[in-house]
């Protein structure tokens, strides 16, 4: 269908496919990959120290203070700073839990499909449950009764989702199964569990890497929610959701102080949309 | 269809009590409920009573049933807070939930259904392109960012609109509106996808080789078949509005149930906090339900009473 729509595509002559890719993605690509190098390096090339306070230079505005390229918040704090360091919060807690969400959700489903009967009712029952409420719901009432703390918080941004996984990885086994080639291994003998690791599971990986990209940035949002109603990361850590929060009290002075780590998580979320909706597209239309 | 109705009642019925027993679990493994409930210089006398008076001195099994019956009648003690009824303090933030959910709900159906279709319809277009921008724009701005930008474009900026509280009417407009802005976006998405299946089906392509108009197709044949996809939207939508109603009631401070919740929970107000959970999900519950029954009515393989195609 893509194919389809765009017939200037295969009268070019061949070249690397990625030259022809819109400018848009590109810069969409360059965003994510300046996002990752200040979350791997941002403690060595931030300026300053982002709890550093410089009392006597509250609230400088961007460019109007040497030395603070972005300005200085309520505290006298360098914002640059703060926000190298807020974008590597948010992204490594967006990471570690993308992955448990990853693990925890393709380990219930293979379970699920792999022994079916009660378990696989009691699975997919707890499954629908989660997908019926929001999940802020759910996660304000573990916060509640546990109190937030950092190990705690970035397992409940990884049970987020997690039913999508569950559902997406049991749907997928259960047609492996009926494929050839997982049964072919079966009948000469392959044990079930190196079925699962070495043929099915590397044939249902791409689906499943889609719902990465399409989780990852749902998590970005509801870490910086929950750090923006004050019960996520917790000061003297930073993140951008609590840097929102922080600045909302001086939107009238320094509304760049909210409007900066904002438009950080949406270029960020949108980046990863769209990289992740257009490489989706292409390699749909690869593998028909 | 009266046994799907019946079947899917059973179920929410079922849910419901999951979720008090879920409440009562984790409030029972979170610790002893009389020390927390009470406060660590609470004397032996105070915490004896306590538990005499939650039935905490009788059997798990006991506890359990008591608790049952005292949640079933919205009973859940008083709040840390002001020493209200927990009942009290909830029912007086449902109707402010309600005032600003409610016309959120139904604007955001107004505008994401028809641009979807609109979407759909003229696909590949500039109209298209412009939705689905829109769309995703509104779908990566989180809808706490889109009220504080909200406030500052009017209220702080143009200083026509208040920024919070909720006295007047002028001050439900920026809530709604953001509930709207992040809502019309998934919905719009999501039925310009359904109907762009809808409209690759093969009987679509017969009603076109039939030369029906392009207009009577859409109407008659594509839309009613879109129509039961859309109808479990509407399912997500109404929970994104309570799920959004968190943030915005707080961005805004709006005295409804999504800031009370926020509250509680900041405060460890945790017979506010169950009393909260268990509300959210009858919300839920009855929303699904709902859902369910206009599925169910909408569908003929259901209605007719097949239920093997269910």
């Amino acid at each position: 269908m893509t194919q389809a729509r765009t017939p200037a595509w295969s009268g070019r002559r061949p070249r690397l496919p990625a030259f022809g890719w819109p400018l848009s993605i590109w810069m969409c690509g360059a965003w994510i990959a300046a996002a990752i190098a200040v979350g791997a390096t941002a403690q060595w090339i931030a300026p300053y120290d982002h709890l550093q306070q410089f009392p006597l230079t509250r609230l400088a505005a961007p460019g109007a203070l040497p030395g603070h390229v972005l300005g200085t918040d309520y505290l006298g704090r360098d914002l640059l700073s703060n926000l190298l360091a807020a974008t590597q919060t948010t992204l490594v807690i967006a990471l570690v839990g993308s992955l448990i969400c990853a693990v925890i959700g393709t380990s219930l489903g293979l379970l699920a499909a792999h022994f079916g009967g009660w378990l696989d009712n009691l699975i997919m029952g707890l499954a629908d449950a989660m997908a019926s409420v929001p999940f802020i719901v759910v996660a304000l009432g573990i916060l509640a009764f546990f109190g937030s703390s950092p190990l705690l918080f970035m397992l409940l941004v990884g049970i987020a989702n997690w039913e999508r996984y569950a559902r997406l990885t049991r749907g997928l086994i259960l047609s492996a199964n009926l494929e050839g080639y997982a049964e072919a291994a079966r009948i000469i003998g392959v044990p079930d569990r190196r079925v699962y690791w070495r043929h099915i599971l590397p044939n249902i990986a791409g689906p499943l890497i889609v719902q990465l990209t399409v989780n990852f940035p749902e998590i970005i949002l509801l870490e910086s929610g929950l750090s923006f109603l004050g019960l996520g990361i917790q000061p003297p850590a930073t993140s951008l959701g609590l840097m929102v929060a922080d600045g909302r009290n001086y939107l009238a002075t320094a509304w760049w102080l909210s409007a900066l780590p904002g438009l950080i998580i949406v270029v960020t979320t949108l980046s990863i949309s769209l990289l992740g909706d257009f490489l989706r597209d292409r390699f749909d239309a690869r593998l028909r | 269809m009266f046994g799907f109705v019946l079947a899917r009642l059973l179920r929410s019925l079922i849910v419901l009590f999951a979720t008090v027993t879920f409440v009562f679990i984790v409030l029972r493994l979170s610790g002893d409920p009389a020390q927390q409930m009470l406060s660590d210089i609470a004397t032996p006398e105070a915490l004896a009573a306590f538990r005499t008076q939650w039935g905490l001195d009788r059997s798990i099994a006991e506890q359990y049933l008591l608790y049952l019956a005292n949640a079933f009648q919205g009973n859940f003690g008083t709040s840390f807070a002001d020493g209200r009824e927990v009942f009290t303090v909830i029912g007086e933030r449902v109707p402010k939930t309600l005032s600003v959910t409610v016309p959120a709900f139904l604007l955001t159906m107004l505008i994401g259904i028809p641009a979807g279709i609109l979407a759909a319809v003229r696909r590949e277009t500039a109209a298209d392109k412009a939705v689905m921008a829109g769309a995703v724009v509104g779908y990566s701005i989180p809808n706490f960012l889109l009220g504080v930008a909200l406030i500052y474009l009017f209220a702080v900026w143009l200083r026509v609109l208040p920024s919070s509280g909720s006295s007047t009417w002028q001050h439900a407009i920026l809530p709604v509106a953001t509930l709207v802005l992040a809502g019309a976006a998934t919905i719009s998405r999501f039925t310009r996808s359904t109907l762009i299946d809808v409209l690759g089906q093969p009987y679509i392509a017969a009603a076109r080789a039939d030369g029906i108009p392009e207009r009577e197709i859409i109407l008659r044949h594509a839309l009613p078949n879109a129509a039961i996809p859309l109808v479990t939207m509407l399912g997500f939508g109404a929970g994104g509005m309570l799920g959004g109603a968190v943030f915005v009631e707080t961005v805004f401070a709006w005295p409804g149930l999504g800031s009370g919740f926020v509250r509680a929970v900041n405060s460890g107000d945790l017979n506010v906090v169950q009393a909260m959970i268990l509300t959210f999900t009858a919300f839920m519950v009855s929303i699904n339900l709902t859902v369910d029954i206009l599925y169910a009515a909408l569908n003929p393989k259901i209605r007719l009473g097949n239920h093997d195609a269910s």
